[in-house]
């Protein structure tokens, strides 16, 4: 017996480290094939803005700011629309209603990105150039928007959850207090669960810069540096989809490792800086307040 | 209501694909079975699907997948030995060819033309208007004599065959704005212009249906006839591919396009046929 739950053991840290080792693996790989573009020097020239294979110039500067702007667009969108939801779903809504709420939630995170996509180009994209923006109804804006409703479901899960976290006896001492629910939720409830508010939004971003296809889809691809956010833009996601169809051998498919290099650096120093976040915001909390867990109610 | 009966239309015409099956050209998969894997070009799709389909009912044991992904990747996958059939709307290059010891199988002819939506008013063009077009200089409907709206160009992706024939031959190797949208596919290009009142862009004749309108260039209409006959000059090869001579499965299904049931299969998709 005790055997076997050692062996499980070693199965578990096994399967952990051989995940940690895959990403370190991946890494290496890109830059190992990328390679030949960083030793001719010509890695700079990639950080130029214009993308014309057939004038022989590789510049990738315009897909970051196409990943950087849908991405941080579609958090400023989904970000009050999760609070929001999140603060109905535990706080705001009838006790019948809140159940009802999450399944429908829960239900909203297993959508295939490609429906919320296909339902866009038929009824947003259409909507956007007519009334809002003047063009083909292609643009950042209307990709951040349809990412905003794609994060806002494992947003407002991690929001929920990080507020069910919270120590009972604390809810009950601000309820007897004769808190009203908002009142609950920026004096309790947003200062002790905002680490896990933290690694909600994370993952969400993670989410929104990692997404093809909705960018690929509604985003309009267009590779000229983007003016606006009302105009066609493409990501780097899209770009790899977009240019892995070439051939094998030729310089611009050699660029795609660059791009898959820079996006996978993205992701890291996004996670890095928000774990910081993160510990720093843990250790004060535990420092003021007793260790979170409260024991036995 | 008209999109649920061209549906049904679609469904019956399926069904009805049958009656036009020459005897025997599905007698050589007689006791074949096992998986074909084609994937590339998205201009092939339709024909591939509807033969796919007929073999699959007379001969149960057969599993074919089609798969789109553009004529790059048909190459792409034919070389590496990922598929068995390659598609692609363009000839391999020399160096692919020595690369990956491919040979080309070219069972039909087709055109790319120009599309607009069906309400845009501007359907004739001069090689210089679509040249001033698709490279930004022409950038209003109102100077070619329609709406005071702004061109919304519409590309495809640089591994495109149907693209490298149209900017060969449609564009004359001019240059194409970095501002124009990018779709993946034939059919996403159809999806696009049929929903987008002010745009412009290209497909293969045989995807040319109701939901887009054709755009005459230089006086001639980019149809069947046109591309048969030589007139409409934005044509290309639809090319399948295999790794070395085709064998097996590969072979039997490339031989049923070249046999006279394939071949009024491409006619009535909307092709040339070889034969």
């Amino acid at each position: 017996m005790i055997n076997a739950v050692k062996s499980f053991e070693h199965f578990c840290r096994a399967m952990a480290m051989g995940s940690g080792l895959l990403l370190i693996a991946i890494l290496f790989m890109m830059a190992f094939l990328g390679w030949p573009l960083i030793e001719s020097g010509r890695f700079i020239a990639l950080f130029s803005t214009e993308w014309n294979p057939q004038g022989k110039s590789y510049g990738i500067l315009p897909m970051v700011m196409g990943s950087l702007r849908i991405t941080l667009l579609a958090l400023f969108f989904s970000l009050p629309m999760s609070i929001s939801a999140a603060c109905l779903t535990e706080l705001l809504a009838p006790r019948s209603l809140r159940r009802l709420l999450l399944i429908a939630i829960r239900f909203m995170a297993g959508i295939p990105t490609v429906v919320y996509g296909f339902v866009a180009i038929f009824l947003l994209v259409p909507l956007m150039r007519e009334y809002f923006i003047q063009g083909s109804g292609f643009s950042i804006i209307t990709a951040s928007l349809v990412l905003a409703v794609l994060i806002a479901p494992t947003m407002i899960i991690f929001f929920v959850n990080g507020m069910q976290s919270v120590p009972r006896p604390y809810c009950a001492a601000v309820d007897s207090l004769g808190a009203r629910p908002m009142q609950k939720f920026v004096y309790l409830l947003l200062p002790q669960a905002y680490p896990t508010f933290l690694v909600g939004i994370v993952l969400g971003l993670g989410r929104a810069m990692g997404d093809t296809l909705i960018s690929l889809m509604l985003a309009g691809n267009s590779v000229a540096m983007p003016e606006s956010i009302a105009e066609s833009g493409r990501t780097l996601t899209a770009h790899i989809a977009l240019v892995i169809a070439a051939d094998f051998s030729s310089m611009e498919f050699t660029t795609i490792f660059v791009c898959g290099l820079t996006l996978t650096l993205f992701a890291i120093c996004l996670i890095l800086s928000i774990r910081l976040l993160d510990h720093f915001g843990s250790g004060r909390v535990i420092q003021v307040e007793n260790p979170r867990r409260p024991g036995h109610e | 209501m008209t999109k649920l009966f061209r549906l049904m239309l679609a469904a019956l015409f399926l069904v009805t694909c049958a009656t036009f099956t020459h005897a025997g050209d599905l007698d050589s998969f007689k006791g074949q079975g096992g998986a074909l894997k084609i994937a590339g070009g998205t201009a092939h799709i339709p024909v591939m699907k509807v033969a796919a389909k007929m073999i699959i009912e007379a001969h149960p044991d057969i599993r074919i997948t089609i798969a789109g992904g553009g004529s790059g990747v048909g190459i792409k996958q034919v070389g590496e030995g990922l598929i068995d059939i390659g598609n692609a709307g363009r000839k391999a290059t020399d160096k692919e060819i020595s690369n990956y010891g491919l040979v080309m199988h070219k069972w039909a002819i087709d055109g790319v033309g120009a599309v607009v939506n069906p309400q845009n008013p501007v359907t004739e063009l001069t090689t210089e208007q679509l040249q001033g077009i698709f490279s930004g200089k022409i950038a209003n409907w109102k100077e070619l004599g329609g709406e005071d709206r702004a061109i919304n160009l519409y590309d495809r992706d640089a591994a495109s065959g149907t693209r490298s024939v149209f900017w060969k031959k449609g564009l004359k190797k001019a240059d194409v704005s970095p501002k124009a949208n990018v779709v993946p596919s034939n059919g996403a290009m159809k999806t696009a212009i049929s929903g987008d009142p002010y745009s412009i862009g290209f497909v293969s004749v045989g995807h040319i249906d109701d939901s887009v309108a054709p755009v005459t260039l230089d006086g001639v209409a980019p149809t069947l006839d046109n591309v048969k006959n030589g007139s409409f000059a934005v044509a290309r090869g639809l090319y399948s591919i295999t790794k070395g001579d085709a064998q097996g499965l590969a072979k039997l299904f490339i031989d049923f396009l070249f046999s006279p049931t394939g071949q009024e299969l491409v006619k009535a998709k909307g092709f040339v046929a070889v034969k």
